[in-house]
């Protein structure tokens, strides 16, 4: 397949965040974030319940008006004429959902959130090509098909109901899903949270293999330091829907500079 | 459609036509917008008519917003005149609105319906009035009424075509078969009420207005005249109308919608015109032809 974003710019972010900020109440929500995501980079988000990270993910990725700052996005293809930085949040209703649905997509932790339950594994695939004007049932068909195959769910399962697979199967469905229409972003909430250890070892290590092979950016929030050494390159600590610290993953986790991030990475369950 | 004031006309103690002034005013104010943005659904807000939801209570107020002393007023049920449900309600706007009323479709000036278009071709200045019971085509798979909204507003329709997708993937070829999505004036995504797949070309630049009410959920919609309407459908698998092997036992006719009727307990059956007064006029037709043998 032809990777999309073969020609995109390493050295530009294709996403920048500027002081961001969204309190449903003080203490409950985050503030003044601010970060750039390159092509190509996955940025782990982690922190205790409640520090801000699922409302951040949210900001970000169109779905959470925040109270201030932007969100600034290079929409559009690879090339450096017909890209443009738009801001999420200025930008129409519609094109923002266009957006949503088009060069983003969201892994919701619950699968059955981001999948529809009463239509079939194919259609679920399909949906977004038809949202995007595909009108060919035979190539949407080819097209789920070879996702299926993908995401390694036996491809003689497109006309089953996602209710009739396993949690697994529904999360690797979900990730196709949104992996249909060729995103550059892609934003995760705990795509392994429910799952038990093998399957999340296989989930783990299909999502490591998409990011590589599709180039794709990726922002991923997890409470599991585990999946975030193994996936993220990058890693932000929230606590108290405050930043406290954000670097290399490595460096986070070997070597944790604020006490929260190192009672956090002490918390971990040693074998 | 003339204005009338007269108290006296139609039952006593009732207005004329059965709603109050206002709400007739309301109404027509509703349909005004419904033609003006064709396919949109517009809230109006419904009486308490003296029928159940589900029996063409959306109809029956547009009908009685609309109707005037001038009018000829045609109801049918499922194609036929001489239905229970059709037979009530022409008899309820004879009462209350004084209502001349015909079963012949080109002597109509409204003709309220559920469920058929008639055969005949409707003529400019004709109203077909459609009862409808859902209005939303995208409720099957959105639920969420503020959503349903949105994804009109911003012309998202991609999910409409996951429902024909299913279709397909089920049943190999596209088996909805009636309230058969369709894309009015290349805008807006309309449920047709559920008249068989059959009678979608016939609104496609269709001569009469087209108006559609909807009692429970509230919502009135319509489709002026000479206006384009296109049933969606997959370019591998184009939008198909019903085919019979039969023809029409009573009339002989090859290109009307069919209903089979069961004659006995051996299981015999024939099939006819679901359109009872273009199966009659067929049937006049040809004693004409065969008068002129004879």
């Amino acid at each position: 397949m032809i990777n999309p974003s073969m020609n995109i710019d390493m050295e530009t972010p294709l996403l920048s965040v500027r002081e961001l900020t969204m309190l449903y109440a003080p203490g409950k929500g985050f503030t003044n974030v601010s970060f750039d995501l390159f092509p190509g980079e996955v940025l782990g988000i982690v922190g205790e319940s409640g520090s801000g990270k699922s409302t951040l993910l949210k900001s970000l990725s169109g779905r959470q008006n925040p109270d201030s700052g932007e969100v600034l996005y290079v929409r559009g293809s690879g090339d450096q004429q017909l890209s443009q930085l738009a801001d999420l949040y200025k930008m129409a209703e519609s094109e923002r959902r266009q957006l949503l649905r088009t060069e983003w997509g969201v892994v919701h932790q619950h699968p059955m959130d981001g999948l529809r339950a009463r239509v079939s594994a194919g259609g679920n695939i399909g949906e977004r090509l038809m949202a995007v004007g595909e009108r060919n049932y035979g190539e949407i068909r080819a097209v789920a098909s070879k996702w299926l195959s993908d995401v390694e769910i036996p491809t003689d399962r497109i006309d089953d109901m996602p209710t009739t697979f396993s949690g697994g199967m529904q999360q690797r469905l979900q990730i196709a899903r949104n992996l249909v229409t060729s995103p550059k972003l892609i934003f995760m909430d705990e795509p392994t949270g429910g799952l038990d250890v093998s399957v999340q070892a296989k989930l783990l290590d299909l999502l490591r293999r998409l990011v590589t092979e599709l180039n794709l950016a990726v922002v991923i929030v997890t409470h599991d330091l585990a999946v975030a050494r193994l996936l993220a390159h990058r890693l932000m600590v929230m606590r108290r829907s405050e930043v406290v610290e954000m670097g290399l993953t490595d460096q986070v986790l070997d070597d944790p500079q604020h006490p929260y991030t190192q009672l956090l990475v002490s918390s971990v369950l040693q074998n | 459609m003339s204005m009338v004031s007269t108290a006296e006309q139609g039952m006593t103690g009732y207005n004329y036509g059965y709603l109050d002034e206002q709400t007739k005013r309301m109404i027509r104010r509703a349909l005004l917008k419904a033609v003006a943005i064709p396919g949109y659904q517009v809230p109006f807000g419904g009486r308490e008519m003296p029928m159940p939801y589900g029996w063409g209570t959306g109809g029956v107020q547009i009908t009685a917003a609309i109707i005037g002393t001038s009018d000829t007023l045609k109801v049918i049920d499922q194609g036929a005149d001489d239905t229970t449900n059709a037979v009530s309600i022409r008899e309820f706007f004879k009462s209350v609105a004084d209502a001349r009323t015909t079963e012949k479709t080109l002597e109509a000036s409204i003709i309220q319906t559920r469920h058929r278009i008639p055969e005949t071709p409707l003529e400019n200045g004709q109203i077909l009035v459609y009862q409808v019971p859902i209005p939303e085509p995208l409720r099957f798979i959105e639920p969420r009424e503020t959503e349903t909204r949105k994804m009109h507003a911003l012309e998202e329709y991609g999910i409409m075509h996951v429902k024909l997708y299913e279709d397909i993937a089920r049943f190999g070829h596209i088996a909805t078969s009636y309230a058969y999505p369709v894309c009015v004036d290349e805008r807006y995504i309309m449920d047709p009420s559920p008249i068989p797949k059959f009678d979608n070309p016939k609104m496609d630049e269709m001569e009469a207005l087209q108006l559609f009410g909807a009692g429970r959920e509230k919502r009135i919609y319509a489709i002026p005249p000479y206006t384009k309407v296109r049933s969606l459908d997959f370019d591998d698998h184009p939008f198909e109308v019903q085919r019979w092997d039969d023809c029409c036992a009573i009339c002989g006719s090859t290109h009307t919608f069919l209903d089979e009727v069961v004659m006995d307990d051996d299981g015999n059956h024939m099939f006819v015109c679901s359109d009872t007064d273009f199966c009659q006029q067929q049937v006049a037709k040809n004693q004409v032809v065969q008068e002129s043998f004879s």
